[in-house]
């Protein structure tokens, strides 16, 4: 177990420390996801009738499209000088290079939304305290992390890779997307019954977090 | 490391294939290479030299054919072979972001070194880039990056070393530093497989020699059995270039 923790967490606190440096994928994901909420605030003019039916979508539209920006550049720094096959002649499984980039991206992704929730709240005028929201951000973050990690180690081979990775990635997180929204606006409206979509949400990432893993080997080698 | 995984061959190739889409790279290569020999192999551009090293490392998949490091199949055990390989290939596999030290220490991390500080002191000054340790990778020259390169590929001490035309951009020091490397006996079993594109230099290090054209082994022989003008007329001769083509 440790053979495979420790060689995780140090790909880990490597993507950490490069994004401390360069702050790329962050700073490009926070700027992308916060237009994205004010863009769609003065757009839409949601009134109190209708904002609990709109934000949660606004929200996710923020998250997913703001994270794929960051997903693509993921890789595109291992792709760039080559890293990918440096981590590669590591003796470790491809197994373990996947768990490592996977939890870099749902780390940052997590981060992003904590910073983007506070504007959120307060240009949609909802409570900054909402509980509920976490184990639901916290699960199809999990989802879009797990997939997006595979599809961009396979879209960062192809040549319009910015575009590659959308077309890939969002057909197969639509159903994550979908629970996270409608839990979401569960959790705005107040109503309890948000947790009945967490069980779907966690079933999703069990499926692709045994599904990932086996499917990035073939990906990562040519 | 196992005795009994010293006995036979440090490298054995067989029936090695590989294509990108049409284009057939290797066309069922084979290959020996015994424990403690230094190995170079020749070739010109396209004949698949870097594909070669890029599967003996477990980059690339092949199509067809079986590979075996220490007498194991690498598809199978991989973690072990690479274990004991270390490589060096045109890229530098550092990231610009962070430094040499901290390049190193990752990379020590990777691989479950203990004692790493004496690791990475041990390699920056094999290669002579102590004082550089605590400088960005991005900020240094292409000869520099590719002597952390090589100190990366040295870092856990590997019985193979894999090397993909190591000697481009380093200068005279570093060639001599490089020198050092491959010739380094301090282990009997230190195996080196390299590929270059300076026959000269080729035969000074080697102790066999092989050329590569269109995707097979054409030729291989012990270095010392053949003149270096010998060896030429060889490499024009199996792989169809011009004498431009080389040094």
């Amino acid at each position: 177990m440790r053979d495979f923790v420790y060689p995780v967490f140090s790909i880990l606190w490597k993507d950490v420390l490069l994004e401390t440096r360069s702050k790329d994928i962050i700073v490009s994901v926070l700027v992308f996801a916060l237009l994205v909420i004010v863009v769609f605030n003065f757009a839409v003019s949601p009134t109190p009738q209708t904002v609990t039916i709109v934000a949660p979508g606004v929200l996710w539209i923020a998250i997913t499209f703001g994270g794929v920006l960051g997903l693509n550049r993921s890789f595109a720094l291992e792709k760039d000088g080559g890293n990918i096959h440096g981590l590669m002649t590591a003796p470790v499984g491809r197994d373990v290079i996947f768990f490592g980039k996977m939890l870099g991206n749902f780390l940052f992704m997590v981060v992003v939304e904590a910073l983007i929730f506070p504007v959120f709240a307060v240009m949609y005028n909802f409570s900054l305290l909402m509980p509920g929201l976490i184990p639901i951000a916290l699960l199809a973050t999990l989802a879009l992390a797990t997939v997006g990690t595979v599809f961009s180690a396979m879209a960062v081979n192809t040549r319009s890779r910015e575009v590659m990775l959308p077309v890939l990635f969002f057909p197969v997180v639509v159903p994550a997307i979908i629970a996270a929204v409608e839990a979401s606006a569960s959790v705005l409206q107040g109503d309890a019954s948000f947790t009945r979509w967490l069980p779907f949400l966690a079933v999703f990432d069990a499926i692709f977090l045994v599904v990932a893993p086996v499917a990035f080997q073939f990906v990562i080698e040519e | 490391m196992a005795e009994g995984d010293l006995q036979g061959l440090a490298i054995k190739v067989n029936g090695l294939r590989k294509a990108y889409g049409r284009t057939q790279v290797l066309r069922g290569l084979d290959l020996e290479v015994p424990w403690g020999k230094v190995m170079t192999i020749l070739g010109p551009n396209g004949s698949g030299k870097t594909t070669l090293i890029k599967t003996l490392a477990a980059l690339i998949r092949p199509d067809d054919g079986t590979i075996q490091v220490a007498g194991a199949d690498i598809r199978r055990r991989g973690n072990r072979a690479r274990r004991i390989i270390g490589l060096v290939t045109h890229d530098a596999l550092l990231y610009d972001e962070l430094t040499g030290y901290e390049n190193l220490k990752f990379y020590a991390r990777m691989f479950r070194l203990e004692s790493v500080e004496r690791h990475i002191e041990s390699v920056a000054d094999r290669m002579g880039m102590t004082a550089r340790l605590h400088q960005r990778v991005g900020t240094l020259s292409h000869g520099m990056k590719k002597r952390f390169s090589i100190a990366r590929a040295l870092l856990h001490d590997p019985l193979i070393l894999i090397m993909d035309e190591p000697e481009s951009g380093l200068d005279q020091d570093a060639l001599a530093l490089l020198e050092d490397v491959i010739l380094d006996k301090t282990d009997p079993y230190r195996t080196v497989l390299m590929t270059t594109h300076n026959l000269d230099r080729g035969i000074a290090l080697s102790d066999r020699m092989a050329i590569i054209s269109r995707g097979v082994i054409s030729y291989e022989g012990a270095a010392d059995s053949v003149s270096a003008e010998d060896l030429k007329k060889r490499y024009f001769e199996y792989a169809g270039v011009s004498a431009g083509d080389t040094q």
